[in-house]
């Protein structure tokens, strides 16, 4: 563990940048961790978010799933089960103070989508 | 004091919730006025009806309906602990143990003091009455050395007494003198089972006990002697065996004062002296005193109106009461001892659920006299209403006190008279909520705000809740319409803007008529709404992010994150050749099959990347999607009519399964439900269903609007016997104006029940065209039906709407957080504890 938390992040390439679905999610499959991708495109700007894909209310891989939008100007997906938002920024969830998903850093380069673990 | 001559000197003697009330009402009259407040107690005016809450946390600060600063603002010169002495009629001065104070006008508002029968011992230092904060702290100090408590007296105040002593931690004992518990409101019945629920709380009620003496006792402090010879030992007394009012000033002073006791006022609130009032519970009005804090307010508002030259009288007031009394629901309505001559009642009385219900009705059963209510005071607000407007009873009374049984007759706010009295604490009647919404208040908080309906005893929250929510529905007012933050706008609107307009984009609409990114709101009523319009297919690439998952798989997803298939089979027809492509599928793939209750065959379980596969095999079979994940027409249930029923009277499956490739796709608001029935006997239940349809000698009857689920409404008669063209023709005519003007996922049934005009209304539209709207409609319809296509072989024709259906963009492995476990021979999904642990999710980490 020690030795982990002085390495530096790894990146991993997950897809092409087309494999992206606009103002949606998919999901990449890093180890046993599943990652849910969303693809915010607004007012002509891509912007990306990374997070658990795992519903801790549903206890269901689906978070990718669900309809992306903003509450308060704040991007956010609803679980497309019990339909609770979670900021795509923090993770943070609306409804509940208590959940939060854990986030990802995700970026783009040369077309290629990337995650940092 | 001095004052100049145009200005009147107003004393007002205590300071209760009644003086206060006067105050605050002469204050807002703008009524100029001195006026002085000489209060009895150290503080100002607290709200003694919740002075039980005392006992639950609140202090005086919570309890206080006003404080200094306010009165120092309305310039009121006010004297805490300042008992007033005597009243010098020629004078006109009042007079304390300090001071004296002129006044041209005198108002009383001394209340009343708790009665404490002339016992031998009763004036020892446990021995306690319940009326003000200062009597509070003392029973607080007494019980903190007590450890058994008995009231006396067991009225209202009496069991609010009795429960603060069990809250304090007391074994807590209730005497009463009568044979039975609230001998005032209640009917021997009800006290009865009054009396179980409160023993069952552990307070041990002891009745036909006239205690004669309290001695010392031996285990405890006192002991209580009764006149049959039996004691009860106590450490401490709480006496609450009525209330006598506050006269003695008005009797020294030579007022008319009633045999027993309270001083007389007329209909203005005066007493014999026209310069003197007598207002709240030291007063008495045609020979009664009302211990109520609702009529002493509408005797304050009198008397303002008295003072200020305006017309209002006291004409008396309702005692009706309802409350919890430890958790215990019982209520009073009018004459509930039936004392009326000729009155006769209903009584439910249902022992294993400990409710107890009674109604009394005139000779005639024409009106509501009364009614006694314990364990269950849900019908209490309607039955008031029947009693104070003198409503016209149903023909069958009992209806109203019996459990639901789908007859009970809803007394909607709309059915009020204008006149009718929502909030009785502070006089607030149906046209002045009328008046607050017409005056500009746009929600409930306002319109409380404005007429402070509600903020007494709060008993007609619910009633008033009700009211105001009709009336805005009846001015159409959008405040709670506009579907989120993104869209100011009503679902209605939105549909027009998207049809004027020729909207077929979420972002085209949000850029002209909205603001921000949207939301799971309203994406899916855009998408619903550009499906409706124009029948794109739900999958373009600009609609997929407005779908829930359900649209965006076209399967319903479950509680595991599969889904569901369910291939539309119309009219519920099915060949053995289908059921057995069906049964194959769901062999191949291991998929749970169940009938379900739209006459057609779900298969649960499948993964997000098998449905592409399974939905090839049942397309190249002839199956089509079934709706079931849309808000779009479902099914269309059939009986086997006149082809091999011995009393089908028309094609009741040959009818059902022309509507099901009719109108299948037509998205709307809310999922649509059709049934065909082959005769009256009705096996298809069309009249549950959204449009409903019965077959008949000479062609079809038609019934719209019903509904199951949660709210089941039968469906309306709409039209009759018509023919197959007439009948098609009304229900595309209704189905489109329904899809027009409903809101976001309101079924049929609630449309109908908002539409104002109803059924006529809806009728008149359609079958009269009053709209002039009716080729409009039709001819959407039309291209709706003309833009049909099956959304799965549409999907499946496409590679590129085929790649969204795996649930990893980087590989090809399942996710092994779905697992299922064996149970009748089929699937289901596995609980978290039967999870294989090796299987189960693993946190961050990486290989
Ligand atoms: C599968 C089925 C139960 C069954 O095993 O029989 C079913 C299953 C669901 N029903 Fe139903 N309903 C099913 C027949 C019914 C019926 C019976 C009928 O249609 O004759 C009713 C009452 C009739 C009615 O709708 O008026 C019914 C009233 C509801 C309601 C309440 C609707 C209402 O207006 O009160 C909901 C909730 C909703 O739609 O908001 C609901 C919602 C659901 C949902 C979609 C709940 C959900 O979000 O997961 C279920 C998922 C379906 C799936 O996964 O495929 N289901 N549901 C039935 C599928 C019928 C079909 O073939 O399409
Ligand atoms: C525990 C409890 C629960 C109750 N629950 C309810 C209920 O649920 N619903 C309901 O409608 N009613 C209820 N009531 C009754 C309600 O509180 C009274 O109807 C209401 O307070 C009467 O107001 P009032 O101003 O007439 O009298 P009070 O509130 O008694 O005020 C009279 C004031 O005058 C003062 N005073 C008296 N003599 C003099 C004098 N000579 N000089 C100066 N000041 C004087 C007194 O000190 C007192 O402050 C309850 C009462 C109690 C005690
Ligand atoms: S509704 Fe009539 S025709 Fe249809 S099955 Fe029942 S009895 Fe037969
Ligand atoms: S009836 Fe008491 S607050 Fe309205």
């Amino acid at each position: 563990m020690q030795a982990k938390a002085q390495q530096l992040p790894i990146w991993y390439d997950i897809c092409d940048e087309q494999d992206l679905i606009s103002n949606s999610g998919v999901c990449a499959l890093l180890g046993q961790q599943q990652v849910a991708i969303f693809t915010l495109d607004w007012q002509g700007h891509r912007q990306l978010y990374a997070l658990s894909n795992y519903d801790p209310v549903g206890k269901a891989n689906v978070i990718y799933r669900g309809i992306m939008g903003s509450v308060n100007g704040q991007p956010v997906v609803a679980s497309p089960l019990y339909k609770e938002h979670y900021c795509l920024a923090s993770g943070q969830c609306l409804e509940n103070d208590a959940l939060s998903l854990p986030t990802f850093e995700v970026e783009l380069k040369a077309g290629k989508v990337r995650i940092a673990l | 004091m001095t004052a100049d001559n145009s200005v009147i000197r107003v004393v007002v003697v205590g300071n209760g919730m009644v003086g206060h009330h006067f105050v605050e009402n002469l204050i807002n009259s703008g009524q100029p006025a001195h006026i002085t407040v000489l209060s009895g107690e150290p503080r100002l005016a607290y709200d003694r009806v919740h002075l039980s809450s005392w006992f639950t946390g609140s202090r005086a600060e919570d309890l206080a309906l006003t404080d200094e600063a306010t009165y120092q603002q309305w310039g009121i010169n006010y004297v805490l602990n300042a008992k007033v002495e005597g009243i010098d009629r020629t004078q006109k001065l009042v007079t304390t143990q300090q001071q004296s104070y002129h006044y041209d006008v005198l108002v009383l508002a001394t209340g009343s003091y708790p009665f404490v029968p002339p016992i031998p011992g009763s004036d020892q230092p446990h021995c306690l009455v319940y009326r003000t904060i200062e009597d509070l702290q003392a029973i607080e100090e007494s019980a903190a050395q007590s450890k058994v408590g008995v009231v006396v007296g067991g009225g209202l105040l009496g069991l609010e007494a009795a429960n603060a002593l069990k809250q304090a931690g007391l074994k807590t004992h209730v005497v009463e003198f009568a044979a039975q518990l609230m001998a005032v409101q209640l009917d021997e019945g009800a006290g009865t089972l009054l009396r179980e629920k409160i023993e069952a709380l552990g307070v041990t009620v002891h009745t036909q006990k006239a205690t004669q003496v309290i001695e010392q006792g031996q285990e405890c402090r006192y002991r209580m002697v009764f006149a049959d010879g039996s004691f009860l030992e106590t450490d401490m007394i709480l006496f609450s065996a009525g209330i006598r009012p506050s006269d003695h000033l008005g009797r020294e002073a030579g007022l008319g004062i009633g045999e027993r006791g309270g001083i007389v006022i007329n209909n203005k609130c005066q007493t014999d002296d026209p310069a003197i009032y007598a207002i709240g519970e030291c007063a008495l009005w045609e020979n009664r005193i009302y211990g109520l804090v609702a009529p002493g307010y509408t005797m304050a508002r009198a008397a303002v109106a008295s003072i200020a030259g305006e017309e209002l009288d006291f004409a008396g007031a309702d005692m009706s009461t309802k409350l919890k009394l430890m958790g215990v629901e019982v209520g009073s309505i009018g004459d509930a001892h039936a004392r009326t001559p000729g009155a006769q009642c209903y009584t439910y009385h249902n022992q294993p659920q400990g409710v107890y219900k009674k109604l009394i009705v005139d000779a005639n059963h024409s009106k509501v006299l009364g009614a006694v209510l314990v364990g269950d005071t849900s019908d209490y607000d309607t039955l008031l209403q029947y009693c104070l407007n003198d409503m016209a009873l149903p023909q069958t009374p009992e209806t109203l006190i019996l459990p639901a049984s789908g007859e009970k007759p809803a007394l909607g706010a709309d059915a009020l008279p204008a006149t009718a009295t929502i909030c009785s604490c502070h006089n607030v009647a149906k046209s002045d909520i009328v008046e607050a919404i017409d005056g500009g208040c746009a929600s409930l908080g306002e319109i409380k705000a404005c007429t402070k309906a509600s903020s007494g005893c709060g008993g007609c929250t619910a009633l008033l809740k009700n009211v105001v929510d009709s009336e805005f529905e009846k001015r159409g007012v959008a405040v709670s319409k506009v579907l989120c933050e993104h869209f100011n706008h009503t679902r209605q609107e939105l549909f027009h803007l998207v049809k004027i307009e020729k909207i077929r984009s979420f972002d085209a609409l949000i850029e002209r008529h909205g603001s921000g990114m949207g939301c799971d709101i309203c994406k899916p009523a855009v998408g619903s709404i550009l499906a409706s319009v124009w029948n794109d297919y739900v999958l373009n690439p600009s609609n997929v992010p407005l779908q829930d998952t359900n649209d965006t798989y076209l399967g319903n997803m479950q509680k595991d994150g599969t889904y569901s298939i369910v291939p539309r089979i119309p009219g519920g027809e099915i060949t053995p050749a289908g059921l057995i492509v069906i049964g194959e599928v769901a062999q191949k793939y291991n998929l749970y099959t169940k009938i379900t209750g739209g006459q057609r065959i779900d298969l649960f379980g499948a993964r997000v990347e098998q449905l592409p596969d399974i939905w090839q095999t049942l397309v190249s079979a002839g199956f089509e999607t079934g709706h079931a994940y849309a808000k779009a027409l479902r099914t269309v249930k059939s009986c086997v009519g006149s082809t091999w029923c011995r009393y089908g009277v028309q094609d009741s499956v040959g009818q059902a399964i022309a509507l099901e490739h009719r109108y299948k796709g037509l998205r709307a608001p809310h999922k649509i439900k059709f049934a065909v029935s082959g005769c009256t006997r009705e096996c298809a239940e069309a009249q549950s269903k959204d449009i409903g349809i019965i077959a008949t000698e000479n062609g079809w009857n038609l019934y719209v609007c019903g509904n199951g689920g949660m709210k089941p409404r039968h469906g309306d008669l709409f039209a009759t016997d018509l023919s197959t063209p007439t009948l098609v023709q009304y229900i595309d005519r209704i189905l489109m104006f329904y899809v027009k003007t409903a809101d976001r996922l309101q079924r049929t049934s609630v449309w109908m029940d908002n539409l104002e005009g109803g059924l006529a209304y809806l009728q008149s539209v359609v079958i009269d065209d009053v709209l002039g709207i009716n080729s409009e409609l039709e001819a959407q319809m039309q291209q709706v039906i003309d833009a049909y296509q099956c959304e799965w072989k549409t999907t499946l024709a496409s590679p590129e709407a085929k790649k969204r259906f795996r649930q990893f963009v980087n590989s090809k492995q399942e996710d092994t957080n779905i697992q299922f476990v064996d149970e009748r021979g089929q699937i289901r999904p596995a609980t978290e504890l039967e999870k294989t642990p090796e299987h189960a999710r693993i946190p961050v980490e990486l290989v």
